[in-house]
């Protein structure tokens, strides 16, 4: 009898257990089937559209060709853009992490109207991003405000062109890419103890060495975390190169635009928007590898 | 010479007084605390002497030299903060390291001075490690000897012992004690715990809404406080309306409803000058609860009911009522402890007794 009672509050407990183990994944499961249908499910049409051919016709022809690959990853015309594609997402990087650092640093010590300064920066993302792109042009534009500013002061006599350019294309992107930047910053400077800094100090250290010695060791995992999210973001961006760069500043995402909206190849624009998939993908496997995801997780959150 | 003096230092932040015009002298290798109940501005008063907090008035000096203008760096203290405070990301032995890479110590003799400091408090083995990998009492432990390797002048502790859980407290007083005694060095320890101020100082200073209430040796500040503050704050204590009808040379005469008539010692109560209303101050321990009947023997003794227990164990807190007074009495437990309604004799010493004058502002 007794024996019995205890088999069934053993099932009892069992079924608590089961139940527990289930919840996760009922909860999740929302989340789950809409990546699923929305990310996985057309990655893999992109894979195998990317082994299509596109015919003289211009029907596409099923098959395993690998003749895109092999012009994706020979072509020097590509190599070039991808190539370019990295050097301004690294300078842009490396630009939000310059300017975004102090601005974290503000915020993360500042007494009290710690959430007033990160609303200011969220601020921003309620303005569409096209919207906030097209002012610089109200700005550089050769009739735009520092150049109307620049003939009223009599410094120069005729409008500069200053758009449309490699550096207006970086400062576009700096422009939108800053704040994810500081945000990941910030997470990582709020959680270190101001003690630490006051302990180097009372060591021997000047604030300064204190800052190097400690502070910033402590914040790299989210400059690396800041770093990467504005890396990736800023070697996919599309609109920023249309809106302020030139004929000449296309980016690896202008290219995948170019083949399968003006070409309408669909194959060829598979294969360059996987090769760029693919690069990036190593990059995060080696942020991974060094730092972990849960910071970049922190530092979203 | 002073190892730390200070001068009416004062320090406003905007409107808020967090210290009052304080002035202090400090012994050179004594042991002095700082407290008070939190928001007293104890450790406001320790970030000044720290560097850490600039003073809004006055002068402070560190070994007679004046150091208001000398930034935290250069002012060679140790640290101690309530969290540790030890930097994660270096090993045990890198932390202990820390301040003598500003020092110009060479690399073997910092080795050595590491070791001895690890050493000294008990925990040679742990170089290695990361403060993460150490308890909490180990981790305060390493934070004491980074702030010692340097060989500070003053030695600042912000309640060290405050993150430890109660029987590490207990053991980390006894060791932080023989640390301090065994080097000598000049410390001012900061806590709201009037246990560790009592067995810890040479010196208590306690503190009040930004002022120093009273400053003396742990045993005159226990036996005879000051104020009505430092009563109620060290220990428990019964604070009763007292008429003082006579003032003597060596005796104070007083009246208190439902009590006997009786003196206390004219040191008692050293700042009473004339006969009127004072105040009687006696502490819960003082008070012996007796069965009723037992024979007054001399002793001074009263009538009372006791209306709540509150067992401790080893002793119990009563909850008395005499006449129309609440008061309060801790004592040891031989047998049983009395039960709530019994009928009992208070004894107690008239020399046990103090007297404040009704308004006492220090």
């Amino acid at each position: 009898m007794g024996q019995r009672q205890k088999r069934r509050g053993a099932l009892w407990i069992m079924s608590i257990e089961a139940r527990e183990a289930r919840q996760p994944w009922i909860l999740l499961a929302p989340a789950l089937t809409a990546i699923c249908l929305l990310l996985i499910v057309p990655l893999m049409f992109i894979v195998v559209y990317s082994f299509w051919l596109k015919s003289a016709q211009g029907a596409d022809t099923p098959g395993f060709f690998l003749d895109n690959w092999q012009e994706v990853l020979t072509d020097g015309f590509y190599r070039d853009i991808l190539f370019n594609t990295l050097k301004i997402s690294a300078i842009t990087t490396i630009a939000c992490a310059l300017l975004g650092y102090p601005a974290a640093y503000f915020i993360a010590r500042s007494k009290g109207n710690k959430l007033i300064l990160l609303v200011l920066l969220m601020l921003p993302f309620w303005i569409s991003y096209i919207i906030r792109t097209m002012s610089w042009i109200n700005i550089l534009g050769v009739s735009g405000a520092l150049n109307s500013a620049l003939i009223w002061l009599g410094i120069i006599g005729e409008p500069i062109q200053m758009l449309y350019n490699e550096t207006t294309v970086i400062l576009g992107l700096v422009h939108f890419l800053l704040p994810f930047m500081v945000l990941n910053i910030f997470v990582s400077l709020d959680g270190i103890d101001t003690n630490l800094e006051d302990a180097a100090a009372s060591l021997g250290a000047t604030r300064w060495q204190g800052f190097l010695q400690v502070t910033l060791p402590l914040s790299l995992p989210g400059l690396a975390a800041g770093g990467l999210l504005c890396f990736v973001l800023a070697a996919g961006t599309y609109i920023t190169p249309v809106i302020l760069g030139g004929p000449r500043d296309a980016m690896f995402a202008n290219l995948v635009y170019e083949a399968i909206i003006r070409q309408l190849n669909w194959p060829l624009g598979s294969a360059l928007s996987l090769l760029l998939l693919i690069v990036l993908g190593a990059l995060v496997l080696i942020y991974n590898r060094y730092l972990g995801m849960a910071q970049l997780a922190k530092g979203l959150g | 010479m002073s190892a730390v003096s200070l001068t009416k230092i004062v320090k406003r932040f905007g409107e808020y007084t967090a210290v009052h015009p304080m002035s202090l002298d400090i012994a050179q290798g004594s042991f002095i605390t700082l407290l008070g109940p939190s928001g007293c501005g104890k450790t406001t008063t320790l970030r000044m002497i720290a560097g850490l907090l600039d003073p809004s008035e006055g002068e402070i000096a560190i070994n007679g030299r004046r150091v208001n203008d000398v930034p935290i760096h250069k002012r060679n203290l140790g640290l101690v903060f309530q969290n540790y405070a030890l930097f994660p990301h270096k090993t045990v032995a890198e932390n202990v390291a820390f301040g003598l890479n500003y020092r110009n110590v060479g690399k073997e003799e910092a080795r050595r001075k590491v070791a001895a400091a690890l050493d000294l408090v008990q925990l040679p083995d742990v170089g290695g490690r990361y403060p993460k990998q150490l308890s909490g009492g180990q981790q305060q432990r390493i934070a004491l000897a980074r702030a010692i390797v340097i060989e500070p002048d003053v030695l600042l502790l912000d309640e060290p012992l405050s993150a430890l859980d109660a029987n590490l407290r207990e053991d980390m007083r006894v060791e932080l004690k023989r640390i301090q005694q065994r080097i000598g060095v000049t410390t001012i320890f900061v806590t709201h715990d009037q246990t560790e101020a009592l067995a810890m100082s040479d010196q208590i200073i306690v503190m009040s809404e930004g002022r120093v209430e009273q400053v003396g040796a742990p045993e005159a500040v226990y036996n005879t406080p000051a104020t009505e503050f430092v009563a109620q704050f060290l220990g428990a204590s019964n604070i009763l309306p007292a008429q003082c009808t006579t003032v003597s040379g060596n005796e104070l005469a007083l009246e208190l409803p439902d009590f006997p008539r009786f003196a206390i010692p004219r040191e008692r109560g050293p700042d009473i000058s004339q006969s009127g209303p004072v105040r009687l101050v006696i502490r819960a321990e003082k008070l012996h609860l007796m069965p009723a009947g037992t024979s007054a023997d001399g002793i001074l003794s009263v009538a009372a009911t006791v209306e709540n227990v509150d067992y401790q164990g080893q002793s119990a807190r009563y909850f008395l009522r005499v006449g129309d007074q609440h008061l309060q009495a801790i004592n040891m437990i031989e047998d049983h402890p009395f039960t709530t309604g019994a009928q009992v004799v208070l004894r107690f010493r008239a020399k046990d007794c103090a007297a404040l004058p009704l308004e006492k502002h220090s």
